[in-house]
């Protein structure tokens, strides 16, 4: 009983040093923001690297989930003579719920990921030591121009996911099941709230792309300088960034729509 | 240039220090360690380490691997702060320097390290161009033409239009070598710069780490455990074991002397001072005996 009362209190410890380190990190990243933005080659090489090359991922899966809720919502609401509902059941689903979140998924997997490997083999290297010893501080010119473009990436890559995600909805539901066109467009517009659906997707995408690239570029930049180091903190990076989406989409839907 | 070296154990040699070396003008030393320890977790690599480096020479910490000679140059960079001890360069504390203060003193500093550190994304010209660009305002064309005179001092201007990926080792080391002399430091740091290469790569880093340093007037840490090459270009050359300095001196000293250990080192014995056996219980226990 002991024994484990001392481990638990040895993993608190361990949890809030990394805690600390973590806050500090980002601190440091925040304070260089201004910087970056005055040097916008930096950030859009990042953009094209963390964003622009997560679309294909994101777009296909966005695709395909919109087919998929719209062939699901279908067989459901055609039992109760709903089906012209279709439209607004799939965009509502979209742009609220799976729209933010599995694409933040997808981003960790994909950008988050790369973003830990990449930081961690420059440690590895001793590319952020000869940085450093360059007088160039490896925060300013490595980190924070990966967090802005990973920030301003999300909630982009989030309404592309919901944007092709109703297209594939159409596709099947309008399409393919004969759902009525009209119907399908005008209740989506008539029911889909700008603040309460659009706005609040956009909250939670931003909320999501913060925490991905935050644990993202502190897994790299904390992790052991050595291959097996680099593996376990881009295994750490999709973990840790999967579960704090789902938490935090959960506390964010229970204020959002209480 | 010509330094007469003391030597003397477990010290630094200056004034304050036993031993003595004469330095050029009388100047103070470039580098001034004193005292310094530090520790892994359990493990003590420094206990109390005294260094002087003298301005204008090759200076050479030599010892068996981990010794802690590249965590030494960390600790000359600022890159890791000691438990105890004070690291003095050109006349300021480096621990004791703010965030700015100590990058204003790093460009003053170039460091090898021993793996290149290269930035894999950039090409061989944007590489050496790099701190240019960190740290100054030059316009493109004066930008170009001092990193091609780079380039060129190590052999490499052919190489400019290279990605890392495609250069040797002793060619990388080369281009990292330009790299760090692109803001005209006043000392350079050298991580063992000749392991693994191949004899022409190490006949060509030797005389390039010479006449650089002659040249540009530089001041050079050579942190190495090749003897022979070490030897050869070096002025001073401390040797570290234990955490302390076993013996320094000028080369043919070092060669010459009584020092059971030193000998074994500088002359590469298998057995000595130094066990060839890692402590174990007799082999005849090991064997036949119970197991441990």
């Amino acid at each position: 009983m002991t024994e484990l009362l001392a481990r638990l209190g040895q993993s608190g410890i361990i949890f809030l040093r990394h805690l600390g380190r973590a806050t500090t990190l980002l601190l440091h990243i925040l304070s260089s923001v201004g910087e970056v933005l005055r040097r916008p080659r930096l950030l859009l090489e990042q953009l094209f690297s963390v964003g622009v090359l997560t679309i294909l991922i994101i777009g296909v899966s966005g695709l395909f989930v919109g087919m998929v809720l719209s062939l699901q919502g279908y067989y459901i609401l055609s039992q109760f003579a709903a089906e012209a509902t279709l439209g607004v059941m799939v965009a509502a689903s979209l742009v609220r719920e799976l729209g933010p979140v599995v694409t933040a998924l997808l981003f960790a997997g994909r950008a988050g990921s790369a973003l830990t490997a990449e930081i961690g083999l420059m440690k590895a290297t001793e590319q952020l030591s000869g940085l450093e010893m360059m007088a160039v501080d490896p925060v300013r010119r490595v980190l924070t121009p990966r967090f802005v473009a990973g920030l301003i990436s999300m909630p982009l890559l989030a309404a592309l996911f919901s944007a092709l995600g109703v297209a594939g909805g159409w596709f099947v539901g309008v399409g393919l099941l004969g759902v009525d066109d009209g119907a399908w467009w005008g209740q989506m517009q008539a029911r889909i709230d700008w603040n309460e659906d659009l706005l609040n997707g956009v909250i939670k995408s931003l909320v999501f792309g913060f925490a991905c690239v935050w644990i993202a570029v502190f897994q790299g930049y904390n992790c052991l300088p050595t291959s097996a180091g680099v593996s376990r903190a881009t295994t750490r990076t999709v973990v840790h960034s999967s579960l704090a989406v789902l938490a935090l989409d959960f506390a964010l839907t229970a204020l959002m729509f209480n | 240039m010509s330094l007469t070296v003391g030597t003397q154990g477990g010290g630094a040699p200056d004034a304050a220090a036993p031993g003595s070396v004469p330095l050029p003008g009388d100047q103070p030393p470039l580098v001034r360690i004193r005292n310094l320890h530090f520790s892994r977790g359990e493990r003590e690599i420094f206990s109390g380490l005294d260094i002087d480096i003298p301005r204008g020479g090759i200076t050479a910490i030599m010892g068996p691997s981990g010794t802690g000679k590249t965590t030494l140059l960390k600790l000359i960079g600022g890159q890791l702060r000691p438990d105890r001890g004070t690291v003095e360069v050109d006349g300021l504390n480096v621990h004791a320097l703010s965030r700015q203060e100590l990058y204003r003193l790093r460009m003053r500093m170039g460091m090898l390290f021993q793996s290149g550190a290269l930035l894999t994304d950039l090409s061989v010209f944007e590489n050496v161009a790099f701190p240019l660009r960190e740290h100054t305002a030059l316009p493109e064309p004066l930008l170009r033409k001092l990193v091609l005179l780079k380039l060129e001092a190590v052999g490499l201007r052919g190489a400019r239009d290279l990605m890392p990926s495609e250069l040797s080792g002793g060619m990388a080391r080369r281009v990292a070598l330009a790299r760090a002399i692109a803001l005209d430091p006043m000392m350079i740091m050298y991580d063992e710069p000749f392991t693994g290469q191949d004899p022409i790569s190490l006949g060509v880093l030797v005389k390039l780490i010479r006449q650089l340093n002659d040249a540009a007037r530089l001041t050079s840490i050579l942190v190495s455990h090749d003897v022979e090459e070490t030897n050869a270009i070096a002025d001073l050359v401390y040797v570290i074991s234990n955490g302390k300095v076993v013996e320094s001196g000028a080369p043919a000293k070092l060669a010459a002397s009584g020092s059971e250990w030193t000998r074994q080192f500088m002359q590469g014995l298998p057995d000595g001072p130094v066990p060839f056996h890692y402590p174990a219980q007799p082999l005849e226990q090991d064997l036949f005996g119970e197991k441990s």
